[in-house]
């Protein structure tokens, strides 16, 4: 419990001591949300430059590489771009949703980090029901993208809207199911609790974090590939795929209300990422006892960059899904795997402990629904479809 | 097994991510400002008149003939002939033009001006690079003006053919003018 471990904790209460009494505790949440907009905003900024840049590598290009050292300003020049791009909205829009609808989509996004334990007593405020206060505020962005696509007046947007709906809500329940067997594990709703309870290593060496049970492995996969249709990423950016939906929900957006719902996309990105760093990689614990002396708060960073360099890396890897394809792999596969997961996580909790084989069981548990749901799901041939009148 | 398909894309990815670093010969990006690819022979780019030794207006090659005016398909190319005559390389008298304007706005880069010139004197060149603070898009006869030497330069094959074909000519017309008598006023 090092000083270097606790420095921001520390500032935060010197700062806030520097206020009156009475108004001690606004100062010490401004003190907070401030905190975490600087840092989350920065992270946003550098995000789009460096995925930009990774993507450019993955393609053999150099990516942009013109605006300051490294292009690494090029966050800035899109910003002044975007603060002085003409804010357009179609005359028969809805102007009122039109308008609120950006700032639905970003405003529950920042309390969603409210819960998140970003190192050792580094969580905005403690709810013990911490995760489902995420899950409740992360399920808002649904109603924000409906607002924008629907007050556009668009078929694009309308369209864009209905598919980001569709898929949000198909893979919210892969999303909550794979995170249960952790609330299982750790006995608690709260996140910081169940950070603490992936504390300790396995004999001597192995950590203990979700990740390395099979119920984790099988779970972290499973909450990735939701996580990354939730905030619709590639290779689920359905809602506004480009070839064919122009910008989706996005269409009608310009300036600083499109980069809005960029930054709310990011920060969902983040996090959801921060909580599948919480949930399945032991949130701020060190992989090594040997390793500890590093900050906590280090290590959520380097594990939450590594999801991040993750989600841009399959980005620039997968094509993107079909809108059956989407819904077939949510409903069919990734829903019956993430309950199988459920009851192997009983099964592993149930167990006497320090088995070996309660390993291989459970594995064997999962591999056996996991190629059968695989090859049932490879093997499915969409119907041709008949049309009556149009051939 | 599902699944593996995109851990192989993935591998795939990460070689293409990381081999951009040591291996330079992968990023085949040409930064253009700073960095140029080497000039093609056979690029066009507008055309340009030829003239040979220093003078523009003494050595231009252009007999102010109208060929290029009348075959350019997009007629972008005006000519004005001028009143008197001057000599030519070969000693004979020929117009030259007193106005001689091309408007790059129009024209269409296609070469046809340079295919139909009797004298060689409409040549394609090269250069790409055309933006200017200058709103008009008119090339008049001194901005078209270049020298043989440019010309050699840019295109070395086809003008070694040119300045090969006229050093020909002018050694046969030299010849018959030594030949045939002085002629006599009769």
């Amino acid at each position: 419990m090092n000083a270097l471990d606790q420095i921001f904790v520390l500032a935060e209460h010197w700062l806030a001591g520097l206020a009156p009494a009475p108004v001690r505790p606004l100062v010490s949440m401004l003190l907070i949300i401030a905190g975490l907009m600087a840092v989350f905003g920065t992270c946003f900024a550098l995000t789009t430059i460096l995925e930009r840049k990774t993507l450019g590598r993955m393609q053999n290009r150099f990516g942009p590489n013109r605006v300051g050292p490294f292009g690494l300003f090029q966050p800035v020049a899109d910003g002044i771009k975007m603060l002085i791009k003409e804010d357009i909205v179609p005359f028969s829009a809805d102007k009122a949703v039109h308008f609120l609808a950006p700032l639905a989509l970003t405003v529950p996004v920042w309390l969603a980090f409210a819960v998140l334990p970003f190192g050792r007593n580094m969580s905005a405020i403690e709810l013990d029901a911490g995760i489902l206060f995420f899950f409740a505020i992360g399920s808002a962005s649904e109603l924000a993208v409906f607002m924008a696509g629907w007050s556009s007046q668009n078929k694009y947007s309308l369209v864009g809207a209905m598919r980001a709906i569709a898929q949000m809500i198909s893979y919210e329940v892969p999303l909550v199911l794979a995170s249960i067997p952790v609330l299982m594990a750790a006995g608690s709703l709260s996140l910081p609790d169940i950070a603490q309870a992936q504390s300790g290593f396995a004999l001597g060496w192995v950590p203990r974090w979700n990740v390395f049970t099979p119920w984790g492995l099988a779970g972290f996969a499973v909450f990735f590939i939701a996580a990354a249709a939730e905030s619709n990423r590639c290779p689920f950016d359905l809602p506004e795929g480009e070839s064919e939906l122009i910008a989706g929900f996005l269409t009608e957006y310009s300036g600083f209300k499109y980069a809005l719902f960029f930054l709310g996309e990011y920060l969902g990105l983040f996090a959801v990422t921060g909580l599948a760093v919480t949930l399945f990689l032991g949130g701020w614990q060190a992989p090594a006892q040997w390793l500890e002396w590093l900050p906590s708060w280090g290590w959520f960073a380097a594990k939450f960059s590594a999801l991040i360099f993750l989600f841009i890396w399959i980005r620039a890897t997968l094509p993107r899904l079909r809108m059956d394809q989407l819904l077939n792999f949510a409903w069919k596969f990734l829903v019956p795997l993430a309950l199988i997961n459920l009851f192997v996580a009983a099964v592993w909790l149930k167990f006497p402990a320090a088995m070996p084989i309660r390993w291989l069981l459970c594995a064997g548990l999962l591999v056996v629904p996991y190629v059968w749901l695989g090859r049932r799901w490879n093997g499915v041939t969409p119907k041709q479809r008949q049309y009556d009148y149009a051939e | 097994m599902l699944g593996l398909g995109i851990l192989k894309g993935l591998i795939e990815t990460w070689r293409n991510f990381q081999g951009g670093y040591y291996d330079p010969a992968r990023l085949t990006t040409v930064q253009y400002p700073e960095e140029k690819l080497p000039p093609q022979e056979n690029a066009r780019t507008i055309p340009f008149l030829v003239y040979d030794g220093a003078d523009p207006l003494a050595g231009m090659r252009c007999t102010a003939c109208s060929i290029c005016a009348v075959e350019c398909p997009a007629h972008c190319i005006v000519i004005v002939k001028d009143t008197v005559k001057k000599p030519d390389y070969l000693g004979k008298m020929q117009f030259h033009p007193k106005v001689f304007d091309i408007d790059m706005a129009v024209c269409m880069e296609c070469g046809v001006c340079a295919e139909v010139c009797p004298f060689d004197s409409i040549k394609m060149d090269r250069v790409f690079e055309l933006s200017s603070d200058n709103r008009s898009m008119v090339l008049q006869k001194l901005d078209l003006a270049k020298s043989n030497d440019y010309f050699r330069q840019i295109h070395p094959v086809e003008a070694a053919a040119v300045d090969a074909a006229r050093a020909e000519e002018q050694r046969k017309a030299q010849a018959k003018k030594d030949a045939s008598p002085v002629p006599t006023v009769p």
